[in-house]
């Protein structure tokens, strides 16, 4: 089959199931329904005064029922900072147990000690926004029989209520909880912040466990987690390096090339008309993205505007601008440090969102749908406006889809910025290698290099042009930068498919193939 | 002709690239050596530069270390002309 | 203007992406003494490549007492940069030595003698005093800049942030520069992370007369512009002087008031020359302001 954006995807994948090709980002939802049918979560019964408490991890997933081909999920809250899922797994592992599908709403680095068990058959499929480092690097080469399955967070809480992914078991790790696995983020010595993409996952597993390195007494607020969904709660030392979960605070880059791209985005969103009083906002947590919050903070306050909502993955920069009055309120499905924790625990106006309300397209609308002005990065944007977040420039699978394309859908202006090259690599293709995020949802690339607005845009471009910004042809662009570092070998792949990129309503936007690694021959 | 002392330019600093080059007995030939952080990508284009001033400077036994992080063209001819140029000007001298 | 180390591949071939109004490519202090040669083969082979877009480029060579000068010279005045900036300059017929060598550079590469221009630096006490013989003297010369770290060195005190050591200097530049109606582009700030300083040593170097300021950083770009850059009431104010005076010189008038302040010639032409940096044109009468960018 061919999708709409004329990439080739398989009909079937043994061990997936049939494929819908992409029609377009809003061809599914325009309905106003799912044709795939809800699954009902399942029913459990518990006694009064029954407890839930156990002595260890291992007894806890002994007693939840472990068994070969079960599907297994964590969330990704603690960051680069988790302990919990490479724990589970060995001890999953030790168990003997194999064929299991991991649904995690990220992996990282520290994720990387699962290697071995994607080799020896203990994990045999994958269900994640994002994957990196050696294991995107091996995954990439080949080394699974089935192809992972990357998925946008609004798309992973589809995939569970449709049944695509069923979760046997959740192991969702928490700062603090109860006895009875009331659980939160936002306290404790491992606090991470919002818990917004576990909250499916305890509204659907067979079994929840929960695990938390800080037991407190009943009951345990704020009730992000509720025990209502919630089978055993384990005590830990630790959940993770708090280090890793949550930095003191975000800085601003102070890479001068990043803050330059920032400047130019914020004067992008000044002039594109969506900038007024009551407009709501979402950048990245780093980087160019973070740094177009700077400049946007200091023109609201000089033109005395103030927003309504701030939304996403939140950093203490968001804080800062909700605490100067500027934005009424955040919706936070995500925290990146610890200032961030202790105002979602202390102010109302900061309000934690589970991950089918900030970016679900199944639902009565999603806070995305409500987005005036988003901010992304890329890895490749192309001349259709295509942009990849999830592979390399050497194709190996080092990003996340996370809410790119979620936020790219909902808002009325996505800015995407981004280097027009990074080490010599051009960062803007004829044709990306990968694509997460549809062009039709792209309104305007910002580089160091030139501004491109999208041709479905209408009069932005002139606008900005008229504003004295450097507004460019993305073609003319492209060309300008490959005159600058030359043109890149192209990447030689093999016909084996090693990811399946969906898109949020389930349907398959790009496949990623196996890298050829290219033998390199100097002649003498 | 062969340059008759080893000679180096340029950095180990991104968008740089540190040649390192130095005689060959006659007849040995060209040997290069590139280390890349964008060796798929631009491995053959980076040969060809290094290939065309050799033969510019009619160098024929030479043996060549590059480590390369990303250095456009300009960048590359710049370090390998400075690293030709240092080594040649010894042979002046010596 | 924003100072560019000359052996640095990475910041030379961004060097046209920050909106400085100009780039200057270093071949002196920024340089070691063991890369000079590097360093020019790099530059010569970046302005031939690399696109600038609307910034100038401005190299700084070597000062002609070094080993390093005249190759400098050899290897930059064929590529015809906007300017060369000449460090430690110190009289006018040191500069007219300098001009010799490039004129006869440039009539071996059948180049003209008019485009590219000289800036002048000052970062000695000699220079200091000799400066207007040398911002006067010859017309190829249309900037000199006053060089902080150097001078103050060369006059045996500490630099300090207030700049107590080299205001004499500073003013005395200026001077020589508005005498000779050449620009003069103030010394750079050196801490990078120090803005309100930054903004406030520009802000003064504005008042006391520079036209412009060098930075070390492309961070520091933003502030110097905001500093330099009239405000939006100013031009207002500008725009309106201007147009009025128009339209009483039209009726035969010199002398008028505005909001019961006497506006004499001088008050116009300041008026004029904010209306030049703002890029504010006087549009027919009945036509819409230009709103300020």
């Amino acid at each position: 089959m061919i999708n709409s954006l004329g990439r080739k995807i398989p009909a079937f994948i043994e061990g997936i199931g049939r494929l819908e090709p992409f029609e377009g980002a809003y061809a599914k939802i325009r309905k106003g329904w799912m044709d795939e049918p809800t699954i009902p979560p399942p029913n459990k019964a518990y006694l009064p005064h029954q407890s839930k408490l156990c002595k260890s991890l291992e007894e806890a997933i002994m007693r939840s029922n472990p068994h070969d081909g079960m599907t297994i999920s964590f969330h990704h809250h603690l960051r680069n900072g988790d302990v919990m899922l490479v724990q589970t797994l060995n001890i999953l592992h030790n168990m003997g147990i194999r064929d299991i599908t991991l649904a995690s709403s990220s992996l990282l680095e520290c994720h990387d000690p699962i290697l071995p068990y994607l080799q020896d058959g203990t994990i045999t499929r994958i269900f994640s926004s994002g994957i990196r480092s050696e294991l995107g690097r091996a995954i990439a080469h080949g080394l699974m029989d089935i192809p992972v399955v990357i998925q946008s967070h609004g798309g992973r809480v589809r995939g569970i209520h449709t049944g695509k992914v069923q979760i046997d078991l959740a192991v969702i790790a928490a700062s603090a909880a109860d006895c009875e696995g009331n659980a939160t983020g936002a306290h404790g010595k491992s606090a991470f912040g919002s818990i917004g993409y576990a909250v499916i996952d305890a509204r659907y597993a067979k079994q929840v466990i929960v695990v938390t390195d800080n037991l407190v007494d009943y009951p345990c607020i704020p009730l992000s987690i509720t025990q209502n969904f919630v089978d055993y709660v384990v005590e830990v030392d630790s959940i993770g390096d708090p280090s890793k979960i949550a930095t003191g605070t975000t800085r601003i880059t102070n890479s001068p090339m990043d803050l330059r791209i920032a400047k130019l985005a914020a004067d992008v969103i000044e002039q594109s008309g969506c900038f007024k009083p009551g407009f709501s906002f979402q950048v990245g947590a780093g980087g160019a993205s973070l740094a177009v919050a700077k400049y946007i903070r200091a023109k609201m306050k000089t033109k005395g505007i103030k927003g309504s909502f701030l939304l996403g993955g939140i950093t203490s920069y968001c804080v800062d601008m909700l605490n100067d009055g500027l934005f009424e309120t955040i919706f936070d499905v995500q925290s990146f440090d610890a200032a961030v924790s202790n105002s979602l625990f202390t102010n109302r106006r900061h309000i934690e969102v589970p991950a089918a309300l900030y970016a679900n397209p199944f639902n009565c609308g999603c806070i995305t749908n409500k987005l005036d002005v988003v901010v992304l990065g890329a890895l490749e944007i192309d001349v259709d406006f295509n942009v990849n977040v999830i592979t390399g420039s050497e194709g190996y699978i080092r990003g996340a889809s996370g809410g790119h394309s979620d936020t790219a859908s909902g808002a009325t202006l996505t800015v995407v910025v981004c280097p027009s090259f990074r080490g010599r690599i051009p960062i803007i293709k004829k044709r990306v290698h990968t694509v997460v995020t549809p062009g039709e949802t792209v309104h305007v690339l910002v580089t160091e290099r030139g501004i491109c607005v999208s041709p479905a845009c209408g009069d932005l471009a002139q606008n900005l042009k008229k504003a004295g910004l450097m507004v460019k042809d993305i073609h003319d662009l492209e060309k300008e930068v490959d005159l600058i570092t030359g043109v890149p070998g192209p990447l030689e792949y093999t016909d084996k498919i090693v990811g399946l990129v969906e898109y949020r309503d389930g349907t398959i936007i790009d496949v990623i193939h196996q890298i050829k690694e290219k033998q390199f021959k100097l002649p003498v | 002709m062969t340059p008759k002392t080893a000679a180096q330019a340029g950095t180990f600093e991104s968008s740089d690239v540190l040649f390192l080059i130095e005689p060959l007995p006659e007849k040995s030939g060209r040997k290069i050596e590139l280390f890349s952080t964008v060796l798929h990508q631009y491995g053959e284009s980076f040969n060809k530069i290094v290939t065309e001033m050799l033969d510019d400077y009619a160098l024929t036994d030479i043996h060549i270390i590059a480590r390369d992080k990303g250095a456009l063209e300009p960048t590359i001819k710049a370090r390998l002309e400075t690293a030709i140029n240092r080594s040649l000007q010894n042979i002046q001298q010596v | 203007m924003l100072y560019i180390p000359g052996n640095n591949p990475a910041m030379i071939q961004q060097g046209g992406v920050y909106g400085a109004d100009s780039i200057l490519l270093d071949l002196e202090d920024s340089v070691a003494l063991n890369q000079k040669d590097a360093a020019r083969i790099l530059i010569r082979n970046m302005m031939r490549t690399i696109d600038f877009y609307d910034t100038e480029v401005c190299v700084r060579v070597n000062h002609l007492g070094t080993p390093f000068g005249l190759a400098d010279l050899e290897e930059i005045v064929p590529l015809q940069p906007s300017a060369i900036r000449y460090p430690k300059t110190e009289s006018a017929e040191e500069v007219g030595n300098l001009l010799e060598i490039i004129e006869k550079i440039e009539d071996k590469h059948g180049l003209p003698h008019h485009v590219m221009t000289i800036h002048a630096m000052i970062e000695t006490a000699m220079g200091v005093q000799n400066v207007f013989e040398i911002a006067s003297k010859f017309p190829r010369i249309d900037a000199i800049t006053i060089g902080g770290q150097d001078l103050t060195a060369d006059m045996n005190i500490i630099y300090t942030p207030d700049g107590a050591g080299i205001d004499f200097a500073r003013k005395r530049i200026v001077m020589a520069a508005k005498a000779s109606h050449i620009d003069i582009i103030d010394t750079v700030f050196p801490d990078v992370n120090d803005e309100e300083g930054l903004r406030k040593e520009t802000e003064y170097a504005r008042k006391i007369g520079f036209t412009g300021k060098a930075v070390i950083n492309p961070r520091q770009i933003d502030i110097i512009h905001n500093v330099f850059t009239p405000t939006e009431e100013e031009v207002r104010k500008a725009y309106r002087i201007v147009k009025e005076f128009r339209a009483n010189a039209a009726a035969g008038q010199g002398v008028f008031a505005i909001d019961g302040k006497m506006i004499d010639t001088p008050v116009v032409r300041r008026a004029e020359y904010i209306l030049q940096l703002a890029h504010v044109e006087i549009l027919p009468e009945g036509a819409d302001e230009k709103p300020i960018t």
